[in-house]
């Protein structure tokens, strides 16, 4: 087995003992997170960093976006970017070229997409076998109306106790990440790929093109990117050792984590 | 600790073992079946072993998307080319004429093929896109031979795996698997768009393969290679472009 392979398991194995505890730990209280959950949170956290990073840098050796079939420098851009590329076959106003950052982007691109990919699939099959998407995530039952959206906006708690469930815009935030923008992203990647295309035209064609995939593709990860800056920030806001600790081991900060709300 | 999750872990321990056994098994089967690329080491080989294997698997005879004429894109983007070496000059002011395919290794004709001998072995046209993996693309007509229809008439050996192509630019060199090269689509180009190949397009001899990104297209190709394994070539990885850093199956 190559090294990677072995090391990409060992950081598995890591989690192993972790989810271990939880099954064996009297049952207090249920976890707050599910070792399903918990597992695949961080799996997607460090593919989607990677995947966003990468995809960055491949953006700099072309940083112009078109919309249709096809488009380069001969072609008038959709809009692009002032900033150094680091290619000199495009014109940027600058004098200078970045150092060349594809090669090694490519190749983790695309071993993380595959990371998310296999990790989302188990854990949208697992998500609805085990009801998670419909008991924690689909918007209780009094709670979809306008209502309840205005009132979670303001604040308001309405559970006895808060910390343990998401409210309905939480709750819309989530369902939209994971079932709209999760699927749309992989989508107009897949789009992008010349073999994948030629297999399944249609992912491409009904976008457009090749040039309104890559500018979809464009999009919809700077939406993701915002998701996770106001995740983060809101987990920051709640009380961010006692909701990452939560995340990790599954277990709720308790009540020092209840005050820092 | 309870019983129920002794018995817990237990499950989870064969299932594991289950699991690193049919990884093994799989390994065996994606060797025997052709699923893994000469650049399957290090710590992206995983990820590329996956790509490479599934598109294999799914797709394998798969045709690239053919445009219509009124697709063909006005002003196609000549990518940068080093400056011809003297040689260079000298045939492009002969008209080519003494440009000479070589084609080699695991054929039982070893061949060497002016362009008038290429393109007497068959003429081909499609309207197909270059995809630069930096993002930006142009569509043109392709006009060439087939590539299989060179290596059926230099009769290349059962065992091949795979074609290596040079480049009168030493430093360009590529190869491809033999999905790929018997591809009806995968063309030794010789003409664009009703003309003769332009040099900055890669003319006389360019390798155009439609289903991966344009840095397999490989221009003025001088030189064919039939081998059963990409061991023997440079640092075995399979191309010049693993060995700068770059991805050799470039299909995604």
């Amino acid at each position: 087995m190559e090294p990677s392979a072995a090391g990409e398991l060992c950081a598995f194995c890591a989690m192993l003992p972790g989810m271990a505890t939880a099954i064996s730990q009297p049952r207090v209280a249920a976890p707050r997170h599910t070792a399903l959950v918990r597992v695949t949170h961080w799996l997607t956290a460090v593919a989607f960093v990677a995947l966003a990073i990468t995809g960055y840098l491949i953006v700099l050796s072309h940083p112009r976006f078109y919309w249709g079939e096809t488009g380069n420098v001969n072609v008038k851009p959709l809009f692009s970017f002032h900033v150094p590329s680091s290619r000199d076959t495009v014109p940027t106003g600058y004098n200078y070229v970045l150092p060349d950052e594809n090669g090694w982007s490519r190749y983790l691109h695309f071993e993380a997409a595959w990371l998310l990919v296999l990790t989302g699939l188990v854990y949208g099959i697992a998500g609805f076998r085990t009801g998670h998407f419909r008991k924690e995530l689909w918007p209780a039952r009094g709670e979809r109306s306008w209502a309840a959206y205005w009132r979670a906006l303001r604040g308001v708690r309405t559970g006895d106790d808060g910390s343990q469930s998401y409210n309905v815009v939480q709750r819309t935030v989530y369902l939209s990440v994971i079932f709209v923008l999760f699927p749309a992203v992989i989508w107009t990647g897949l789009a992008l790929s010349p073999d994948f295309n030629a297999a399944f035209p249609f992912f491409v064609d009904v976008l457009g093109g090749r040039q309104s995939a890559r500018t979809l593709h464009f999009f919809v990860s700077d939406l993701l990117v915002v998701f996770l800056v106001v995740h983060v920030t809101m987990v920051a806001l709640a009380g961010f050792w006692s909701r990452t600790k939560a995340m990790i081991t599954g277990r709720a900060g308790g009540a020092q984590g209840r005050e820092k709300e | 600790m309870s019983p129920i999750s002794r018995r817990k872990l237990i499950t989870g321990g064969a299932v594991t073992m289950a699991g690193v056994a049919g990884l093994g098994a799989a390994d065996r089967i994606a060797r025997r079946w052709g699923l893994i690329p000469p650049d399957s080491g290090g710590i992206y080989g995983p990820g590329e072993t996956l790509t490479y294997a599934v598109q294999r698997l799914i797709g394998k005879h798969a045709l690239a998307r053919e445009f219509p004429r009124g697709m063909i894109s006005k002003m196609p983007f000549m990518n940068e080319v080093a400056p011809p070496s003297n040689a260079f000059k000298k045939m492009q002011a002969a008209g080519f004429e003494d440009w000479r395919l070589v084609v080699d290794g695991m054929v039982d004709h070893p061949l060497a093929l002016s362009l008038a001998d290429v393109r007497a072995l068959g003429r081909r046209s499609q309207i197909t896109e270059v995809m630069c993996e930096e993002g930006w693309s142009y569509i043109a007509e392709w006009i060439g031979t087939p590539l299989h229809l060179v290596l059926q008439e230099a009769g290349i050996q059962p065992q091949v795996r795979y074609i290596v192509y040079r480049s009168i630019q030493s430093e360009w060199w590529e190869s491809i698997d033999m999905a790929d090269a018997l591809h009806p689509q995968t063309y030794l180009t010789w003409g664009m768009n009703d003309g003769d190949l332009p040099v900055g397009f890669g003319g006389p001899l360019r390798m155009r393969v439609p289903r991966q990104l344009g840095y397999k297209s490989v221009k003025y190709i001088t030189h064919l290679t039939a081998t059963d394994s990409m061991k023997k070539f440079g640092k075995g990885l399979g191309s010049a472009s693993p060995e700068a850093g770059y991805a050799w199956y470039a299909g995604i």
